[in-house]
């Protein structure tokens, strides 16, 4: 993206606390009208930068730009921006109609005109005849609304959303999901929004930062991020994935051929990654979606033998856990809800043939702190 | 299956002490409206004649009234005074980074166990090195500095109950420093501020040693009653007053533990927490 079309220009941003670097020299462009997520584990740095671009903090080093103007001196209630907070902060001293005129009153505008737009914001999240309501009297999901109602009432140019659906039920986020990306889209406003859950994010962006330790790691599409994450880090995180360890024995122009633990010798296309030479030993990510199991070797397909270890049923989905000769961790496959090969129960024990197509392959650089760090984290959470 | 569980189980031993220990502090004190309409200038039994001519003595006795008015005049000012700097005191700790945070509330709270005869004294002291004439300035003024720990105690948990991103929401909503302190905080904290109050002003109201040691020629309500033991045949219209102001300080004590409970009940439902 060339400099000019960013419409706001996070450049080299730290934040120190103490000795902590929550935030460690960001640099990210966001487009105007983009609904752009910062996604990441907790105490990443997301809400810190977040925080940032609010105003409640200021950056140690750096400078945040919005539509050209620096931000550094200007105070939050000065800002072109409005927050929807995780908890929501609606005054709860104050009735629905009161909570969203409250920011109007620092507009140069008339009595009428404040409840015209009052009226506007509640028809536009849902609520009209809730303005007499206290937030007490309110479900989560409304109380998302009126926050978000209050935000946008104040017309921003950037609407920051701290995880606002965290608080939610699954059933009730689903939709709310829904209706923030229509609502983002009718408005046309540029949307920031934090997030550690990887599929709200991967639903709602045009793209992504995924941040870890106060870094950005990758900034793109979600599709891309899940079929070309650029490290071990970001492939784990977002959705599930095989990483298996393997050395480079030869490259031919666009393939390697590469000596892998469990899958033996293999050929993969290098693609645009250039990190590795003959002889590096990197790490090869499948998705579990893109193997599949066979029951027997005389399909005439290429692949490698195992044998069916476990199968979890997820309802729209299985899960498969194929034991691979020369490699300890099972390979996940991943099948429909019927099973790869109904004709042919999966059972215990039976020998089985897993495949791949070719652009399945994704490599990657190995890290090995970093790559046995976050399959510790993945293992504890059990994804 | 006993229906009541072993902790709601009835503790005969307990009940009894309870029971005692309640009569230890107020059956004294019931004793004051007992002999209040007593026909007798001494605090005796067998009591004598049901009167009401105490009462009818006190509404006619010009000090008294002026010491009451002495009182009213120094536990208000107090008390507003005292509950100002708590708001601004208990802020800034629940609000800011300062360093050396835990010793400045410590310094703040200690006239709470300094013994209020040393806080006296020091303070006449002073004030008579400074050539300060003793009036009700003065005595107001110590009140302030023995209420102000209480009112910092009442107010803190109050800031500490509400979420800071309410103050964070209406900066973001285009609200200056000024105008959130007006439109959030405060609302807030009203039922901390006016808890504050009361207390204050109970305090201010009944306290003997500070008023005794920096008072000039205007007595307050305690030290007048002091001066009027002496005095016999003073005593009974001292004491019908000194009935009324219980029952008065009982209701108020009452309404500020309510207030106090009920903001503290409200904003635990303000929403959901992390």
């Amino acid at each position: 993206m060339r400099a000019n079309d960013a419409y706001i220009s996070i450049q080299a941003v730290s934040k120190h606390f103490g000795p902590v670097r929550a935030v460690d020299d960001i640099s990210i462009d966001i487009r105007s009208g983009e609904f752009f997520s910062l996604l990441g584990a907790s105490g990443c740095g997301k809400t810190t930068l977040l925080r940032m671009i609010a105003g409640f903090e200021s950056p140690t080093h750096g400078e945040i730009v919005i539509e050209g103007v620096p931000m550094s001196q200007v105070p939050p209630y000065r800002r072109p921006t409005n927050m929807v907070f995780q908890n929501y902060a609606i005054f709860p001293h104050l009735t629905v109609s009161k909570n969203l005129a409250y920011g109007l009153r620092y507009e140069k505008i008339d009595k009428a005109e404040m409840n015209t737009r009052v009226g506007e914001a509640l028809e536009m999240v849902k609520l009209g005849g809730f303005g007499a309501r206290r937030s007490h009297e309110l479900s989560g999901g409304q109380r998302q609304r009126v926050a978000l109602a209050r935000a946008l009432i104040k017309r921003p140019k950037v609407l920051l959303l701290d995880e606002p659906l965290g608080a939610l039920d699954k059933k009730l986020r689903a939709d709310m999901q829904l209706e923030l990306r229509a609502l983002q889209e009718s408005v046309g406003i540029t949307f920031i929004f934090v997030t550690h859950d990887q599929e709200e994010a991967m639903t709602l962006s045009d793209r992504i930062a995924v941040m870890s330790h106060g870094q950005v790691l990758q900034i793109a599409s979600p599709k891309e991020l899940y079929n070309r994450p650029v490290n071990v880090e970001v492939a784990d995180f977002i959705g599930q994935m095989n990483f298996i360890d393997a050395s480079v024995s030869r490259m031919s122009g666009e393939r390697a051929e590469l000596d892998t633990a469990g899958l033996g010798r293999i050929s993969a296309p290098t693609g645009e990654a250039s990190f590795f030479q003959e002889g590096d030993a990197i790490v090869v990510a499948i998705r579990p979606e893109k193997l599949t199991l066979s029951g027997d070797r005389n399909g005439g397909r290429e692949g490698v033998q195992g044998v069916m270890r476990a199968a979890t049923y997820l309802g729209d989905r299985s899960h498969y856990y194929v034991d691979l000769p020369g490699r300890e961790e099972p390979l996940v496959v991943a099948g429909s809800d019927s099973g790869p090969m109904d004709h042919d129960p999966l059972e215990r024990g039976s020998p089985v043939l897993v495949s791949w197509a070719d652009d399945a392959l994704v490599l990657l650089p190995r890290d090995e702190a970093l790559a046995s760090a976050s399959r510790e984290e993945s293992s504890s959470n059990g994804t | 299956m006993s229906e009541i569980s072993y902790i709601q189980r009835p503790n005969r031993p307990l009940h009894v002490y309870a029971f005692g220990y309640i009569a230890f502090l107020y059956i004294p004190v019931l004793f004051l409206p007992l002999f209040s309409f007593n026909d007798s200038i001494y605090f005796a039994f067998p009591i004598e004649e049901f009167t009401t001519e105490w009462y009818r003595q006190m509404f006619e006795h010009q000090a008294m009234h002026a010491a009451l008015a002495n009182s009213l005049k120094v536990g208000a000012v107090a008390s507003v005074l005292a509950t100002v700097l708590g708001v601004f005191g208990a802020k800034a700790v629940t609000r800011y980074r300062i360093p050396g945070k835990k010793s400045l509330i410590f310094v703040i709270m200690l006239p709470l166990v300094v013994p209020g005869i040393l806080l006296g004294v020091a303070l006449l002291l002073m004030l008579s090195r400074l050539g300060i004439t003793l009036s009700l300035y003065t005595v107001t003024m110590g009140h302030v500095l023995i209420c102000t720990p209480f009112a910092m105690a009442t107010l803190i948990p109050r800031f500490e109950g509400f979420d800071r991103a309410m103050e964070e929401a209406s900066a973001d909503l285009g609200a200056n420093a000024w105008s959130t302190f007006w439109r959030v905080t405060l609302p807030m904290v009203l039922p901390g501020v006016v808890a504050s109050l009361l207390l204050c002003f109970t305090i201010s109201f009944d306290e003997f040693i500070i008023a005794f040691m920096l008072t000039g020629t205007d007595p307050t309500l305690p030290i007048f009653m002091y001066s009027q033991l002496r005095f016999p045949a003073r005593l009974p219209p001292t004491v019908a007053l000194g009935s009324i102001i219980i029952f008065v300080s009982f209701v108020v004590l009452c309404f500020s533990l309510w207030l106090r409970r009920y903001g503290v009940e409200e904003s635990a439902s303000d929403g959901v927490r992390p």
